[in-house]
């Protein structure tokens, strides 16, 4: 799976050599001022888009029956940003029938491809840097390989796509976090209050560096989904009118139930 | 099956301890053999109807020195007296066949019923609206048929009711059975002596059972209103009481959010909904507290995805309101083509989301208030008969008018079911209840 980056250097890998000086930079930062380190930003949030998925082609005449598709299982930035930023490490638990199914990416991009034949769920599991969160957090997707509508044979050319979008999220996030992600592009950032600064930011990447971790050049690109949030928004908006038109008639009809019994007039307000 | 045969795990030592565990607890609730847990527990403790053979029984291997053979050999039943000579196949053993009763004849049961002299009935059974002739043909009957008093009263040559020969039966069993006993001591435990027929009491049992019986579904839907009616009646009374010993403030600021959230000119009644429904009032407010509690725990998690938090909202949005208000909430927002769980769930999104959850619920709520406003008015009008349809009626065709215009056959449905119920009451021949029993059969 990460034969081909192994001999890379990350700069988000701990135990790699370019990121001692970064943390020892930060580890100074924190000796200066203990307290702001561990102050969190209460009332806030620091919200990660992030875009899970897999994308499977058949392999049309190269099939054999045990690996008749070739597909990708990734987690990226939703729109295309360096996860390394946030996110240390990935494990992906594939179907036990596979050699050695946890598979652990320890780098941006968070992505492995593999041949095989049958749909299973996938366990996608992310580590965060140890100053942004201790805990990890879950993920599920169910491996697709076959499109829905069974029509004729399959394409080679045409993938079938499956992403679910989703947001991690960190309440109350700390400095260390903020100071951490806060020229991110792609994040969603709490607007600072006056008086709160933080610490200097830890500029880890050169920009060559940070091409690698993100996934806008990525071959695959061209499959991957959009998700806006305006048409999301626009459809609950709509369905909302219309819950709200339908609970004023009710209230109309029941004032006039109300009316009725003590034959008293109906409020000249409407009809 | 349990979780452990699913997971492929071996039964081992952990179930057989809790077992014990409860065996000795209570013993007498063991589970028989040959019975698994699951289907035991359904039974509620409760013995099987059926008795249940260990299937290691079944599985058995006869006695390997037994002999078994089958022969046809003649047999005498000693619950028949005409000595008549039957054959069957009987099970030997080694040669030897079952010697005893014709196993079936245990199940000829009599009925003792009691004989009476001519002396006795002179003495003590007279009575001015029987005749001897008559009572000793009842006692004959009585015999044969086995005290099957339905019977008895079909073949009875007079006409008599099935009260009427109860009654003599039981009167003469009782004289009888007291003019025998050496003391009054002696016969007061006996069911005939204790517990004396009652003929008035049967009768007027029998004319409510009839009339229960023979009610047609108007008025038994009418009854059903009224008892909800006054159900309600008596809880709105209960709920008013308690708002005012506590002085409740939730309630009326609660009342305050739903107007101003609807802010619609027409809307000038709700304050007065409010008072009136001040279960429905309560609701919203109680929502808000229950997601303030699920905003904190989730801060408690360092981290979360934006998803469970949107399940936990909606989690504790739902808690107050039943499974059926939830299934319809979530149909209705697969009316109004919104998906059950975002797409792009972003913060906004399912701050949306859950808006409209809510308003929904609102929306059910009010459905709710204006199907009881109509059943109440209903019933004050006293038109028992137009009344089941129109609720419905009034309901669904705006729903489906607004919701899904393109629905068209889902609002033919919708149209037509109310159209049934409206029907009903045209052929009341056909809604009443078809009386399987005859006021005598009773």
């Amino acid at each position: 799976m990460s034969a081909r980056k192994s001999g890379e250097t990350q700069p988000d890998d701990a135990s790699s050599v370019p990121v001692l000086q970064p943390v020892k930079i930060h580890k100074s930062a924190e000796d200066n001022d203990k307290k702001s380190a561990n102050k969190r930003l209460k009332d806030a949030e620091v919200c990660v888009p992030i875009v899970y998925g897999t994308i499977a082609f058949y392999l049309g005449r190269k099939a054999s029956e045990s690996q008749s598709h070739k597909w990708t299982v990734y987690v990226r930035g939703a729109t295309n940003e360096d996860l390394g930023v946030v996110i240390k490490r990935v494990v992906f638990q594939l179907h036990p029938s596979f050699n050695n199914p946890t598979r652990v990416l320890e780098s941006a991009p968070f992505e492995l491809t593999e041949c095989g034949w049958g749909e299973f769920e996938i366990g996608i599991s992310l580590f965060f840097h140890s100053e942004i969160c201790d805990k990890q957090v879950d993920l599920f997707h169910h491996l697709k390989l076959y499109p829905e509508d069974e029509s004729g044979p399959q394409s080679t050319k045409k993938p079938v796509v499956v992403e679910s979008y989703n947001e991690i999220v960190f309440p109350d996030p700390s400095e260390a976090l903020l100071a951490r992600v806060q020229n991110h592009p792609s994040l969603v950032l709490p607007r600072l209050p006056a008086g709160f600064t933080l610490p200097s930011p830890v500029t880890t990447e050169n920009p060559n560096e940070k091409e690698r971790g993100d996934t806008k050049d990525h071959p695959l690109t061209q499959w991957f989904m959009n998700f806006s949030e305006a048409d999301e928004l626009l459809k609950l908006a709509a369905a909302r009118q219309q819950v709200q038109i339908h609970i004023v008639k009710l209230k109309r009809q029941l004032s006039v139930m109300d009316g009725l019994p003590q034959l008293s007039k109906p409020p000249s307000g409407y009809e | 099956m349990d979780a452990k045969d699913i997971l492929g795990l071996p039964k081992t030592a952990i179930p057989i301890p809790q077992e014990k565990k409860s065996r000795s607890q209570k013993d007498s609730q063991r589970k028989p053999d040959g019975i698994s847990r699951e289907v035991y527990a359904l039974t509620g403790g409760m013995p099987p109807l059926m008795p249940t053979i260990d299937s290691s029984q079944l599985k058995k291997r006869p006695p390997v020195d037994e002999k078994i053979t089958w022969q046809w050999l003649p047999f005498t039943n000693s619950a028949r007296k005409d000595n008549l000579q039957l054959y069957h196949w009987v099970r030997v053993v080694n040669g030897v066949p079952p010697t005893g009763d014709y196993s079936f004849a245990k199940y000829n049961k009599s009925i003792d019923i009691v004989q009476y002299t001519d002396e006795e009935y002179a003495k003590h059974l007279a009575d001015p609206s029987w005749t001897k002739e008559e009572t000793d043909r009842l006692f004959e009957l009585c015999k044969q048929f086995d005290l099957r008093f339905i019977v008895i009263a079909d073949r009875f040559p007079s006409s008599r009711t099935v009260e009427e020969l109860k009654n003599r039966y039981y009167s003469v069993s009782r004289s009888i059975l007291m003019a025998r006993a050496t003391s009054p001591g002696d016969v007061t435990g006996n069911p005939l002596v204790k517990e004396t027929y009652n003929v008035s009491q049967e009768k007027e049992r029998k004319r409510a059972l009839s009339m229960v019986l023979s009610q047609t579904k108007q008025q038994e839907r009418k009854d059903a209103e009224i008892l909800a009616d006054a159900k309600r009646i008596s809880e709105s009374r209960v709920a008013a009481r308690g708002a005012e010993e506590s002085e409740l403030p939730v309630a009326s600021s609660a009342g305050h959010d739903n107007a101003d959230r609807a802010d619609v000119p027409g809307d000038t009644v709700s304050p007065s909904l409010n008072v009136q429904l001040p279960s429905a009032a309560v609701a919203p407010s109680t929502l808000m507290a229950d997601n303030a509690a699920t905003i904190a725990s989730l801060r408690m998690l360092r981290v979360y995805l934006r998803t469970y938090a949107l399940d936990q909202m909606i989690q504790a949005a739902s808690s107050s309101a039943g499974l059926r208000t939830i299934k319809r909430v979530e149909q209705t927002l697969q009316d109004l083509g919104v998906n059950l769980k975002p797409r792009v769930p972003t913060k906004a999104v399912c701050a949306e989301h859950l808006e409209l959850r809510k308003e929904i619920l609102t929306l059910l709520n009010l459905q709710k208030q204006l199907q009881y406003k109509e059943a109440e008015g209903s019933s004050f009008r006293d038109h028992p008969y137009e009344t089941p349809g129109t609720p419905k009626d009034r309901m669904f065709v705006p729903d489906s008018m607004s919701f899904g215009g393109e629905r068209v056959g889902k609002r033919d449905q919708k149209r037509k079911a109310p159209g049934r119920i409206s029907e009903a009451p045209s052929s009341p021949a056909q809604s009443k209840r078809p009386r399987k029993l005859k006021a005598s059969d009773l």
